[in-house]
């Protein structure tokens, strides 16, 4: 199955009630997944094409403060049109899973694969101090269980999860083994676990109230230190990260989602030439794998990191070892992937031949 | 065992769909696959490849930059890829509308008159599995009866009454390859 109809299909099993969006490549085969499915016809579940991203992403607010399980996906351009809504569920509290496979920006750019969203993702693209949890997969098996995984924790602890793929993700297709079905969460159930949702006042229950308007100062500080309460508890619990080789390594290649893969190939090619390379491959890029990167480059003479943009992600890299040893970065921009030969020719300018 | 191909050509003749089926067959046969397609604006006409790759291990990379196999449907397509077969690798191309053909001494090269197979086949659009019978001749990868299976799953039910013109096609690109 292609990335974007495997995590289509794992919504749908999740028991997810609405999916909202809006059409743009390299993502558009969930929406029309979705439709060819109709699981209207079987679960349920709402699929609505909506007017614009803005429009997707306030039906996936409005859907979240009812406790139901809802969701949208799109592409760069689309999620920062979507960046408001964020913020606005971040500041409500209110669970929800967004999907940006990235193309190449800025502007509209173009359709091919891109990870120039980073920054915008884990360093809050909307406006405010907040943080959605942000996974990375770089398999279609992980766009299949990040579905879960995404929207567990987003109920866990009341806050945004994003899947933040590539087009590379997006578009290939892989072996993959779906879930079962689970059933649509019953209005009890709901009630039961969301008792924060706005669900009806069933037996005159005190009012709940769904909002990110707060005049008071002192309560919006307060808001706000409760907020990243929940953040550092995210950081300690949830952060995951894929360590390959890096028991014995001498350099160091840290990248997420499709270059992680393609920096697989390559570090398979410099073992062959009998250079020690071992990966780093961040899952969660908020939260930042702060302790597992330093731990892998403890020994290393050298990092590399490989990216679909200019250089955002090896930020988060130098804090983590503290900039105690060179990182260096390498990536392609606009659309282009580069190929594993590509990245090894780059760890030899870099470091091996040096 | 581990295969890595490159298939490509003009949209249109198939190479996407050629790409899903030797990756569904490989499904049947419970290797590890990847499919990787060239997607864009691209359309009729325009140029389309995909990369397949066929493994018993974890499969790292869907992108490469060197195949064991590598099956070019046109002349921009042997342009670009002859240079990407690894030594001792397989070049398989159409003789159709080549003007320039492979000069590589390192590979093993073979032509197949897959689209003048078409003309006795009568019938053109199963030009893709005749190319697959062929290549499958060369680099027996998965057998003919999980093709036929990949070709059914890969295939919507209403087109399954095709499925033993497709056989015919892929036994077709088959008898072409001579030593």
């Amino acid at each position: 199955m292609k990335g974007n109809e495997a995590l289509a299909v794992a919504a749908i099993r999740y028991g997810a009630d609405a999916y909202f969006g809006y059409p743009i490549t390299p993502q558009s085969e969930v929406l029309e997944t979705l439709e060819a499915l109709k699981p209207w016809e079987t679960t349920g579940m709402v699929v609505l094409q909506a007017e614009s991203e803005v429009a997707a992403v306030n039906m996936v607010y409005a859907g979240a403060a009812c406790g139901k399980t809802v969701l949208t996906s799109t592409s760069s351009p689309g999620f920062s049109l979507m960046q408001e809504g964020m913020s606005y569920m971040a500041a409500s509290e209110v669970p929800a899973l967004m999907i940006n496979v990235m193309r190449g920006g800025p502007g509209l750019g173009t359709i091919h694969p891109s990870q120039a969203d980073y920054f915008q993702a884990c360093k809050g693209g909307g406006h405010g101090d907040y943080h959605a949890i942000v996974l990375a997969p770089s398999s279609v098996q992980e766009m299949v269980d990040f579905v879960a995984l995404g929207w567990d924790l987003a109920f866990k602890y009341r806050c945004v999860s994003m899947i933040l793929a590539d087009g590379v993700v997006g578009q290939m297709m892989e072996k993959v083994v779906l879930p079962e079905q689970r059933p649509r969460r019953t209005e009890e159930e709901i009630r039961k676990l969301c008792p924060w949702a706005v669900t009806g006042r069933k037996d005159m229950r005190p009012r709940n109230v769904i909002t990110s308007l707060e005049l008071d100062d002192d309560i919006m500080e307060a808001n706000n230190h409760r907020f990243q309460a929940t953040y550092r508890e995210i950081e300690k619990n949830e952060t995951r990260c894929e360590l390959i080789n890096t028991e014995d390594c001498d350099y160091l290649i840290v990248a997420f989602g499709s270059p992680a893969r393609i920096s697989m190939k390559a570090m398979e090619m410099a073992r062959e030439q009998g250079y020690k390379v071992g990966l780093a491959r961040p899952i969660t890029l908020w939260p930042f794998p702060v302790n597992q990167i330093r731990e892998a480059a403890k020994n290393v003479k050298g990092i590399l990191c490989v990216e679909l943009a200019t250089g955002q992600m090896i930020e988060d890299v130098k804090l983590a070892i503290e900039c105690s040893k060179p990182v260096e970065h390498f990536g392609r921009l606009g659309g282009n992937v580069p190929a594993p030969d590509e990245i090894l020719n780059a760890l030899h300018e870099k470091f091996l031949d040096k | 065992m581990k295969e890595e191909i490159i298939i490509a050509g003009f949209g249109g003749q198939g190479v996407l769909s050629m790409g899903k089926i030797l990756a569904y067959s490989g499904l049947m046969e419970d290797k590890e696959v990847s499919w990787m397609p060239s997607y864009g604006p691209e359309q009729r006409g325009g140029t389309a490849n995909v990369t397949v790759i066929l493994s018993d291990e974890r499969i790292s990379s869907p992108i490469l930059n060197a195949y064991d196999s590598v099956v070019v449907l046109n002349q921009q397509s042997l342009d670009r890829f002859e240079s990407k077969v690894k030594p001792g690798g397989v070049l398989i191309y159409d003789s159709y509308g080549i003007h320039n053909p492979p000069t590589r001494d390192d590979i093993r090269i073979y032509r197949i008159d897959a689209t003048e197979a078409t003309f006795d086949l009568k019938n053109s659009k199963t030009y893709n599995m005749i190319v697959l019978g062929a290549l499958l001749k060369i680099k027996p990868m998965v057998t003919l009866e999980n093709v036929l299976k990949g070709l059914k799953k890969s295939l919507p039910e209403r087109h399954w009454h095709l499925l033993p013109m497709n056989e015919e096609a892929l036994r077709k690109g088959m008898s072409l390859v001579k030593d």
